[in-house]
Formats: structure tokens, sequence, C-alpha cells
């Protein structure tokens, strides 16, 4: 049985001996200007099926959140908090794309050069499954189908799936979700198939801005600890990592961010503890009430004969 | 929007509640962090009848020890009926129910679900023996027929043990199973649910005895119909109050409207078989209250859980208070 708690090396704790470095990504919020770049790319290399067309009413968002059939979801937050210094960072990467060209919209009015007229920051994030130290959706995935990749990524196999439905609320994030038509859970893979062949996941190959950064898991960790040094000097002092630490409550997350506000702002738990934590706890409480079922049998049957 | 949004105490209601202090919390545009779960009502059924089958095995085995005959044939006949329907609703709430077996092809212990279908298959086939078992006396006596007529009492016996041994684990496993989620209410409630569900089983197998049985042979079945209903209502309590935040969801809404009729019903049903034992009629209206109530009990401990998932504060108020930042 695998461990269920604490920073461990979840390939090696799974069972693979001689196995690859963990690999993972790291999501860079400061950068992202919100293309949904990421989005397509991960349908189109996936297949993944259309949502149908929703407009949400959220300002860019129509996406919603992660799903059966949204793998990647960007999620846009519009702030009356202008934060200057996030804010230059910001202009700096769309700089680095037309975005004229991918259609989207500036984070500052046209024409507009230094710090002045900024009443409203944007914050944008590509959300995705956090392939978790401690995976709440593969330890109670009763058939085998949830399984754990000599990269350390969690993947559905879906061709033993059974439609259960258990890993859906097992999930502290509310990423992996039930298709409607087919009945089978889906979530993202980390690309298994690509990062197999050596190649770059579709999100983050697509990424303009390199927001999304996928690499090995270790080295993206150091990459993201001087990131948060150099935003901190810039004045940007709200940038802060998120599921990055090994000691959290999924034994850190495969997938990590850095982020410009609470968690919660984005739609993520502020305080992730994988379930099956408290699993040996459970079944110790079930064994009490067992117990108790059971002597109550028997009272109840000894306590008068016929 | 991002907003803060007070989150605190909804609707007004009796003094006997838990004070939970309002909290301001922030979400993205209000829409859910953890999915809610996927499960329809079949799933609450299934708690149901999974627990009238564990109930009736006890009260059958019982029976069987103590030579009350009818008691033990109703308990068995309601063991089986109580397994086909639960076989039934677990099997159509998979989104792919053709798979159902591939389940039986893993034992995992991490995952309730796993151990529990392992635990559920061992208790059908041992209850459904000592149901079979209850044909013997329609079976000829002669041939190779009577033989096997005369081997099945003690087959029955036999499988009747092995399933009140696997009824406590049955009761109670589902309790697990639902609490070893993210879903805020659940989770929270993990210590309290074996006891919900362990009072709840014993209630309705002890109702089934009640109103399938004689008077005169249903009192085992009585003294446990009451002593379940008595912690299932003293469990669920704790459910409904001593979790803060969490046990709001319990109160409110559709939630609140089933629980608060479970203990209506099971508090009757348990008085009235507490009075009724010389009358038939008034042990089997007692019986039927008792089943509804946990039947109800059932289905609003999962309306809580949906609750609690679908609204962002149960997932993040109480993380903030862990993490010191409210
Ligand atoms: S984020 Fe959810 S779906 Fe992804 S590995 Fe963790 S528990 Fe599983
Ligand atoms: S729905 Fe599929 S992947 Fe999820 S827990 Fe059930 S069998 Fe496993």
């Amino acid at each position: 049985m695998n461990s269920l708690f604490g920073p461990i090396d979840p390939a090696k704790d799974a069972g693979y001996t001689d196995a690859p470095p963990r690999m993972g990504f790291f999501t860079d919020t400061s950068v992202c200007i919100g293309c949904k770049a990421c989005e397509v790319a991960c349908k189109e290399w996936n297949a993944v099926p259309d949502d149908g067309f929703d407009l949400l009413g959220m300002s860019y968002d129509n996406t919603g959140g992660l799903s059966a059939n949204s793998w990647r979801h960007v999620a846009f937050i519009e702030q009356a908090a202008p934060s200057p210094a996030a804010m230059d960072v910001l202009r700096e990467a769309e700089a680095t794309v037309s975005t004229q060209f991918l259609g989207m919209p500036s984070s500052t009015l046209p024409g507009t050069e230094g710090r002045e007229g900024r009443d409203l920051r944007w914050l944008m994030m590509s959300n995705v499954c956090k392939h978790c130290t401690h995976a709440g959706c593969l330890d109670v995935c009763p058939t085998g189908s949830l399984f754990r990749t000599e990269y350390g990524t969690v993947v559905v196999q879906e061709d033993i799936c059974n439609g259960c439905g258990y890993c859906v609320a097992a999930c502290p994030y509310g990423v992996i979700d039930r298709r409607e038509d087919d009945g089978r859970a889906w979530k993202c893979t980390l690309c298994y198939d690509r990062i197999g062949e050596g190649m770059t996941p579709a999100c983050a190959q697509a990424c303009p801005t390199q927001s999304i950064q996928y690499g090995e898991l270790d080295e993206l960790r150091e990459r993201a600890a001087q990131r948060v040094e150099v935003l901190h000097q810039r004045g940007v002092t709200e940038a802060k990592l998120y599921g990055h630490d090994p000691d959290d409550g999924v034994g850190g997350d495969g997938a990590f961010f850095l982020l410009l506000d609470e968690p919660e702002v984005y739609g993520l738990p502020p305080d992730p503890v994988v379930t099956t934590r408290d699993l040996p706890s459970m079944w110790k409480h079930a064994g009490v009430a067992a117990l108790g079922m059971a002597a109550a049998a028997v009272v109840a049957f000894l306590g008068r004969r016929p | 929007m991002t907003d803060r949004v007070r989150a605190g105490r909804r609707g007004g209601g009796k003094g006997d509640r838990v004070m939970v202090p309002p909290a301001e919390f922030r979400s993205y545009y209000g829409r859910p962090i953890v999915k809610k779960p996927v499960w329809t009502h079949d799933i609450a059924a299934y708690f149901f009848t999974g627990g009238l089958a564990a109930g009736s095995a006890l009260v059958a085995a019982g029976a069987d020890l103590t030579g009350r005959a009818a008691l033990r044939t109703t308990a068995r006949l309601t063991g089986l009926g109580a397994i086909l329907a639960s076989t039934y609703f677990l099997v159509v709430d998979l989104g792919r129910p053709s798979r159902f077996l591939n389940m039986l092809r893993v034992a995992k212990p991490t995952s309730p679900m796993s151990m529990g279908t392992w635990i559920f298959s061992g208790f059908s086939a041992a209850a459904g023996l000592a149901a079979v078992a209850e044909a013997a006396p329609l079976l000829p006596r002669r041939g190779a027929v009577g033989l096997a007529a005369r081997a099945l009492p003690v087959a029955g016996r036999a499988g009747g043990l092995a399933a009140a041994a696997l009824a406590p684990a049955m009761a109670t496993y589902t309790a697990v199973l639902i609490s070893d989620t993210a879903t805020p209410s659940w989770h929270a409630a993990y210590p309290r649910m074996p006891f919900v569900f362990a009072g709840s089983a014993l209630a309705s197998g002890g109702a089934a005895g009640m109103i399938g049985a004689p008077t005169a042979q249903a009192g085992p079945a009585r003294t446990l119909a009451v002593a379940g209903a008595a912690l299932e209502l003293a469990a669920t309590h704790g459910v409904e109050h001593r979790m803060g935040l969490l046990s709001e969801p319990y109160r409110t809404g559709r939630a609140g409207t089933l629980l608060r009729a479970a203990r209506v019903l099971t508090a009757a049903g348990a008085v009235g078989a507490l009075l009724g034992s010389r009358s038939r009629t008034v042990s089997a209206l007692a019986g039927g209250a008792l089943l509804a109530g946990s039947l109800a009990t059932r289905l609003g401990v999962f309306e809580a859980g949906k609750a609690s998932a679908e609204d962002p504060k149960y997932t993040v108020v109480p993380q903030r208070e862990r993490l010191g930042t409210l």
C-alpha cells in the first residue's frame, strides 16, 4: 500500500525502481496574458470534445472551470485594486507577443504608456490538474484505472474506468470529472504520450509567454523560488507560490503556481489536504461503530430467551 | 465576483444551534471549488438497503440461534430483497454499468469502494445462501433433491452466521466511503458518520423484524430497533450541531427538511416500538416509521454533502480557519 501522507517521491512510492526524474508544470500567472492558447492546444492534441458554447458573464472566461472536457482552464479576475508593479510585468509579457493577432484585449488602454490610468488590474491563470504527490483521486479509485506514471504524474486509463465517480468527489481541487455521454472520468494526463517521447506537453508548447513551464520538478521549484525573488525586488510583493511545498496537505503538487492574490480568488482551495490522510482514523471509528452493532445484537438476543 | 462575502449561519431557528461566527471569504465568481459528487439518489438508496440488509442479517442470525423461526424467516427474506435492491442501485450509479466487474479484479486498501465491494460481495453470498435455505420446507423430502433439502438448513445457518459476522462492516463501510472524499461536510463528519449509519442499519433491520414476525418472537428485533434509533438520533444530532460551519448544510435546504423528517419518524417509530410490544398493528406502524426514518436520514446526509460541495464557502472558510488567516 502506498503511503498516505507526507513528503515522498511518488514514483518510488508506487514501486518504480529507476524512475526518471519527476516531471511537472510551473505556471507563472504574473506573465499570463489570457490568450487561452493552452486550452486550445490541449483540446487539439488530446482530442477532447467541445464543452458547448456558453457565455458565462465572467470577464473573458466562458469555460468556467476544469471539467471532463476542459483540462486547462484560464481564469480571468478583474480587480479594482491596481498593482502598478504587477501591471508593468504583465505589460512586458504582452509586448513579447502580438496581442492584436491573438484577438486579445490589452491589459491597459490603447496608447497608454506610463503607470497612470490604471484603476483596474487583471489576474489571469491557467489552471490544470495538480498531479498531487498524494492524489486523492488515485487513492480512492476502486478499479485501478487511475495510476501513477514513472514521471510521478497521475493518469486515467479510460479502458478500465467504470465510471464509479469516486475520484470526482475525492479531488480536493475539483479537477477530475465524469464525462456525461461516455460515463468515464477524464482529466489532464500531463500529455503522457508526449513526455514519453521527450516532447513538451501541448499547453506548455503553445504558451507564448512561458507562463506555463514544463520540466523536472526539482528544477522548476528552484526556478520558481528565484522568480518570486525577482518579482519581490521589482515591487510585486503580492507574488507567492502555491502548491510548491512538499510539506503541504497533499505532499506538494506536480503542477504548481505563482499567484498574485489568495488562492481562493482563482478558485483554488487555500489549504487542500488529501482526504485519505484520515483514512486510518475513519476505519477506526467505523470499527468501533461496527463492534457496537455486534454487541447490541448479542445483548438483544441473550437478554431475553424465548 | 471576487468580493468578500459574509459566510455565517443562514436562516433562523432553534436555540440549540452551535453559534458559527460569521466569516468573510473570497471566491472565483462564487463558483464551487470541489466538484459535487456525480452520484444520484441511487447511492443514498443503496446506503439504506445495504443497512437494512446488514441489520436484518444480525436479526436473522440471532433468531436462528435462539429458535425464533418466524423472525428468522422474515429477516432472511428481507435481507435477500435488500441485497437485490442494493445490487441494482450500486450498478446503475456507475457511468459504465457493464464494467461493474472491474471492481472485482483488484483489492485496494486505500479505496473504501474497493474494500466495500468485497465486503458486499461476501456478505451477499452468505446472506443469499441463508435466504435460499428458507426454501427447504418447500422441497420434496425424498431422492437427491431431498438430500439437498435436508442439507439446506445447515448451510443456511452457516451462511447466516457468516453474513452476521460481515454485517457490521457492511453497515459501516459506506460511512467511510462518503467520508473519504473532499466533500466538505462529509469529510468533516468522519468520526460520527459510522455511528449514524450503524444506528440507522440496526433501526431498519429491527423494524423489518417487527413488521414481519409475530410479537411473541419479535422482542429482540424491537430491542435492536429502539437501540438503533437512539444511536441514529444521537449521532445525527452531533453531525447537525457539532461541526461548526460544516454542520450548517445538514440543517438547511433540502437536507435540513429530510433530516428533520427523519428525526420525527425515527423518534415516533422508537416510541411506537416501546409502547406497542403487544400489538402487531402498532408494531408494524412503528416499524414503517423507523424504515422511513432510516431512508430519510440517508437521503438527508447525501443532500447535505452535495450542498456543501456546491458552495465554495464550505471549502474556503474551514481551510482558512485551519491556516489561521481568516
Ligand atoms: S489535482 Fe485532483 S485530479 Fe489531479 S492528481 Fe490531484 S487529486 Fe487527482
Ligand atoms: S470513475 Fe473511473 S477513474 Fe474515477 S475512481 Fe471510478 S473507476 Fe477510478
